[in-house]
């Protein structure tokens, strides 16, 4: 089907011919195939697809047909170029994807460098196992009760049946603060234990109570391994009515538990404490001891002497309370299988990171 | 106390076997704790047998004394053995161990060639055995040692007993004796006990053993005594006698004062001799006069005062009662006449008098810890008793016995009232056996007890005292667990998560916390500039640190100056806790009873006395607080840091950023150009910056350390928040550069831009500081983001800019601040 006919240009007509156009999309296939990227691809359109492309000149040469051949060689024109537009597509896309990879690649990193920017904070473990006590009887409907480190020597000891001659009162080590020039003796002392949180929340409000007192005290010891002159106690008490020593025994196996364990239990040894009567130490049974499974001395309790409920104005006929207390220093130690106090008080930052936000 | 075990036996009818560890759960169980046990019998195996020297042989060519010595062991030729020690003599007893044998500590003895010579075996010293302390030499034996040579030494030393030592709690002092201790154990093992505290004795005569009279029956309620006459000076102590003493860790120091501290070891009752020959007069009991003068038995001057006891003869004071005898009147080589006295005094004298002395005596730890007062004439019976058979005196007939005895005390106690308190069914039979067991005299009814304790227990006072012992002897194996039901609490309080939630803060912007010592020197306080009304410990672990702590910076610098010697160099700390403010002029609190609460207006008087005690937070800096790394150049801690870090402080403290003035401010201990002052609603609340060159170089800490404190106590606590207003519609985004005199505090600058932009400006951020070209000298460029948002429709570009003017308007009027120039508004198509 060849049209000789053209009265303008006798050469053009080659150019709508079914072999030209095929050619023209061969060549054009070719060319686009061996662009090796995306700018000698987008430099070959408009040999091939521009206005000067073999495609638009065959377009071109349309109008100059017999009206009857005009559809038909159009349809073979725009076949063409549609062939010739799909294969830049295709060749496009593939050298765009090309691209992306080596993109990709060049902006490869070392994600094993560190970022180290900003150091790490941490909250000492004797803070946050505090916090850990306080939460746990908290969720037992506890409070947690505060009080002064220098405190009346009448809260720290005479409300507590330590009588001024007691011999237990020689027995505290106590820090006692200086008088004024004028006077004997100031009245007031670092407080040797957390108990005297006990007197003053006793002093106001009505019972029940149900709280837990952690906090800090001070003794006289010399700095060593296993004594500090400033140490926490953390400490318990209720008052209410028909409380019993099984109350107390039921609250401190229950405490171990949460602290140390499901397998944790706590076994009392009777002992002697003025504030309360009958009084006990106990030791808790501590599975993951670092030196094997065994009981470990934890901490004093008893029920609260009926003297001291008297000195604060409860009736010991209408209630009874308990009381338990133990060191926060020792619990951390034997818990978490460290062997020197000192670390705790120096402050070395390396110390405190290892335990992070929470003590574990 | 220590002691052995076949002592206690003599007392109590214990099974002929019993372990060291079984003696040591009985005790524990009964609440005395057990401080050393050791079974002696299993200390050394193998031969230990009494040997005597026949010769020595001194080598002389080694560096220190070594003998070769022979011995005669009952065997038919003599024993050879190498010896270090020098403290022995031909003729003298030894204790031997022979080839085979092995000491404490797994230390086998063989024969073997040492020095030259073939050793078989070894000399022993008390410490090789395992039994005291003593490695001044070898044991040498009493010559009149009851032991055939060969025999087995251990029976000798005393080493077929369990030795024990016990903590007795200061409530129990009946638990200081053998008396009591073997009581105890027939408790554990419930079988007989023989009360030697019930021995016959020789009553009161009409005639005195001495004339004596009581001036002052307060303080000693009971007075015997009774005297031996012609008692051998010469005659020794009996060697079971010493054993007890020594292993007691009690010297001996002659028959007459042996004897008074066997008594005392043995029925708890401290006893004192008196040489008769040396005692002029009559004796009185009495209190001191102040000022008196007493030289006592170790040869010290005492100076007495009005609440000591005495007694004096025509000579004035003779003896410190209860405490220590004087030397005037005290046993001497050559007494033959002793007076024995025995006496019941008031604890609470004997406990002050021992510590004005501070002669904490074995006496006096009795007396403080209480002594059954029925005792005195047991006392003085074993006492004459012994002197009589060891010493070969003759006891004088009359007995002294001054009585002054108390109500006896009947403790009525309802019968449910062990069982209410401990949680265990107990019925009236088993509270009356147990009570029985303790030496108590209980009447039961169905409903009560009336208990009256024994004379050995002046710690039962009430039914709470009851109640313990009835548990204590139960068991507390016995007592169930069961977990109380508590009634609602209210969680922690706002303060008590707020403390937490500052700390967490502080830690997660990369502080690490420090719980430091509270003790800080004067000169420390000075140098920082804090308050310097400090409390002052009468007595402080050290001199130079007497003071409590007014600011919680001294500690936290000295971990700061901690952690950089120890080679960190990048260090931030925080420390949370109390500092201690006295008042300037505090009362004294007033005197307080414990019979009952105290009035209302007394407890208000005592609080009143006591420091303000506010909770602080502090923290400190130095180094880099962006570390340099790979990525480029890191950041030096700076003022602004500590400001951000109070900035943080209070946003976990959820105080709104608007509420939060920060101003200039020259103060100590602070850069005077670098510090800031804080406060909230017109209260300061703490500061902030660069500590003050002079002060570093004086704390030895690094040149720009920066530091923040905040009193959190004076930190309002928030209320319920707000809702906050979140408008979807678009913002208006407008820069302005404002050019005013440097001196103009930024924060000044800020406050007029909120106050003029109106309630159209959403935010307001500072994003450039500048000096330099273009802007005339003295005077400064601050440029702000401002974001102008409506919450109801999009805003106009004429309003946004009409709040912009107003904003510059007010910093204009207040400041002269000129407009340097702005951004077009470029409503919402302009990003943040």
């Amino acid at each position: 089907m060849t049209y000789r006919n053209d009265p303008y240009d006798p050469k053009q007509p080659s150019l709508l011919s079914d072999d030209a156009l095929k050619e023209a999309v061969q060549h054009s296939r070719a060319l686009f195939a061996a662009a090796p990227t995306l700018k000698a691809l987008t430099e070959l359109k408009p040999e091939h697809l521009g206005d000067r492309s073999a495609v638009s000149l065959a377009r071109r040469e349309i109008g100059s047909l017999q009206p009857a051949a005009k559809a038909e060689a159009g349809k073979r024109v725009n076949e063409a170029r549609s062939e010739i537009q799909a294969a830049y597509d295709a060749r496009l896309a593939e050298l765009e994807a090309e691209e992306q990879q080596r993109v990709l690649r060049e902006e490869q990193v070392d994600v094993t460098l560190g970022w180290d920017r900003r150091p790490r904070g941490a909250r000492h473990p004797l803070t946050t196992l505090m916090e850990r006590v306080g939460d746990l009887f908290v969720g037992m409907g506890y409070e947690v009760a505060e009080g002064p480190e220098v405190e009346l020597e009448w809260a720290n000891f005479d409300a507590l049946n330590i009588a001024p001659d007691h011999p237990a009162r020689g027995l505290m080590d106590t820090f006692w603060v200086a008088a004024a020039e004028t006077a004997t003796g100031s009245g007031l002392v670092l407080r040797t234990h957390t108990s005297p949180v006990q007197a003053r929340t006793m002093l106001t409000r009505q019972p029940p109570i149900y709280i837990v007192v952690p906090g800090r005290v001070y003794r006289t010891d010399e700095l060593d391994a296993t004594h500090s002159p400033v140490f926490h106690q953390v400490e318990g008490l209720v008052v209410d009515k028909g409380i019993t020593m099984a109350h107390l025994k039921g609250t401190l196996d229950h405490f171990a538990r949460a602290m140390f364990g499901p397998l944790a239990k706590t076994r009392w040894r009777p002992h002697y404490f003025p504030f309360t009567e009958p009084s006990a130490e106990f030791d808790v049974w501590f599975e993951a001891h670092r030196d094997g499974p065994q009981w470990v001395e934890w901490g004093g309790c008893g029920m609260v002497n009926p003297n001291v409920l008297r000195a604060c104005g409860i009736d010991p006929e209408e209630y009874s309370g308990f009381a338990f207390g133990m060191g926060i220093e020792r619990t951390l130690m034997f818990r978490n299988g460290l062997s020197d106090m000192r670390e705790m008080i120096e402050g070395d930052v390396r110390f405190t990171r290892a335990f992070g936000m929470e003590v574990h | 106390m220590r002691v052995g075990l076949s002592w206690l036996r003599e007392h109590v009818q214990l099974p002929a076997k019993v372990s060291a560890a079984e003696i040591d759960l009985a005790l524990t169980n009964l609440g005395i704790e057990v401080e050393h046990i050791v079974d002696q019998r299993e200390l050394v195996t193998g031969d230990l047998v009494v040997g005597r020297v026949l010769t020595i042989e001194e080598l002389t060519e080694f560096k220190k004394p070594i003998r070769f010595v022979t011995l005669d062991i009952g065997q038919s030729k003599p024993q050879e053995v190498i010896c270090g020690a020098t403290n022995f003599a031909e003729g003298d007893l030894v204790v031997v161990i022979l080839p085979g044998g092995v000491l404490p500590g797994g230390f086998e003895v063989g024969s073997r060639k040492t020095y030259g010579r073939v050793s078989n075996g070894m000399i022993c010293s008390a410490r090789e055995l395992g039994i005291s302390d003593d490695h001044a030499g070898i044991i040498v034996l009493d010559p009149a040692v009851d032991a055939k040579l060969g025999d087995d030494a251990r029976h000798v030393l005393g080493m077929d007993d369990i030795g024990l030592a016990v903590e007795i709690t200061p409530d129990r002092g009946y638990q200081m004796s053998v008396r009591g201790l073997a009581r105890e154990l027939a408790h554990a093992y419930h079988v007989p006990f023989t009360d030697p505290g019930l021995g016959k004795h020789t009553e009161a005569t009409k005639k005195p053993a001495w004339p004596l009279t009581i001036d002052d029956p307060a303080g000693c309620d009971r007075y015997a005594a009774r005297l031996v006459r012609g008692v051998d000076p010469k005659a020794p102590t009996p060697d079971f006698m010493k054993r007890r003493l020594t292993t007691a860790g009690i010297r001996t120091l002659g028959l007459p004062i042996d004897i008074t501290n066997y008594v005392m070891l043995e029925l708890g009752q401290p006893m004192h001799a008196f040489d008769a020959d040396r005692i002029n007069g009559a004796l009185v009991v009495r209190r001191a006069k102040a000022g008196e003068k007493l030289v006592t038995l170790d040869g010290s001057t005492r100076v007495l005062s009005e609440e000591d006891m005495v007694i004096c003869d025509d000579t004035g004071p003779i003896s410190l009662a209860a405490v220590m005898g004087g030397q005037t009147s005290e046993v001497v080589d050559g007494t033959t006449n002793v007076l024995f006295e025995a006496a019941h005094w008031d604890p609470t004298m004997v406990g002050r008098t021992a510590r004005r002395h501070k002669l904490f005596s074995e006496a006096a730890k009795r007396w403080e810890r209480g002594v059954d007062r029925n005792l005195c004439l047991v006392g003085i019976e074993r006492a004459v008793s012994l002197l009589v058979e060891y010493g070969g005196g003759k006891a004088g007939k009359e007995v002294l016995d001054l009585n002054y005895p108390s109500e006896p005390v009947t403790i009525t106690m309802a019968a449910d009232k062990p069982s209410k308190l401990i949680g265990v069914d107990y019925s009236v039979d088993r509270i009356s056996d147990l009570l029985t067991e303790i030496g108590c005299d209980v009447a039961a009814y169905d409903d009560r007890v009336e208990v009256v304790p024994p004379s050995w227990r002046p710690d039962l006072r009430e039914p709470a005292d009851l109640v313990e012992e009835v548990v204590r002897l139960d068991g507390f194996e016995n007592v169930p667990s069961v977990l109380p039901i508590a009634p609602p609490g209210n969680g922690l309080t706002a303060a008590q998560r707020r403390k937490r939630g500052v700390g967490r803060a502080l830690a997660e912007q990369g502080y690490v916390e420090v719980l430091s010592y509270p003790f800080v020197s004067r000169s420390v306080m000075q140098t920082l500039g804090v308050p310097e009304h400090a409390v002052r410990l009468a007595n402080p672990i050290s001199e130079e640190e007497p003071f409590m702590r007014t600011s919680l910076l001294p500690g936290l610098l000295g971990a700061l100056k901690r952690n950089l010697g120890r080679g960190q160099r990048d260090v931030a700390l925080f420390e949370q806790g109390l500092v201690f403010l006295p008042a300037p002029q505090a009362a004294l609190p007033p005197t307080m009873g414990v019979a009952a609460r105290p009035e209302e207006s007394l407890w208000q008087q005592a609080n009143a006395a006591v420091p303000r005690q506010p909770w602080q937070v502090a923290a400190v800096l130095a180094g880099e607080f962006e570390r340099s790394g790979w990525w480029g150049a890191g950041r030096v801690a700076g003022w602004a840091d500590a400001v951000q870090a109070a900035r943080d402080v209070l946003a976990a403290s959820a105080v709104p950023e608007r509420d939060i003035v920060v101003e200039q401010l020259v103060s100590k201990p602070f850069h005077p150009g670098r510090c800031a002052g804080i406060t909230i609603g017109g209260v300061s609340v703490g500061m902030a910056g660069e500590l003050h060159p002079e002060i570093c170089a004086a704390l030895e800490v690094p040149r720009g350390t920066c530091a923040m404190e905040l009193q959190l106590d004076a930190v309002p606590l928030p209320g319920v928040t707000p809702p906050p207003v979140i408008s979807n519609y678009p913002p208006a985004l407008i820069d302005v550069a404002l050019v005013l005199p440097q001196e103009i505090p930024n924060a000044a600058v800020e406050a007029a831009l909120l106050e003029g932009a109106g309630p159209l400006l959403e935010s307001l951020r500072l994003f450039d500081v500048y000096q330099g070209k273009g802007i005339e000298e003295g005077k400064r460029s601050l440029a702000y983001n401002l974001t102008f948002r409506a919450p109801d429709r999009t805003l106009k570009v004429e309003e946004a800019v009409a709040a912009r003017d107003s904003a510059v308007a007010v910093a204009a009027s207040r400041f002269g601040a000129v407009l340097r120039g702005t951004s077009a508004p470029a409503g919402s198509s302009k990003s943040a």
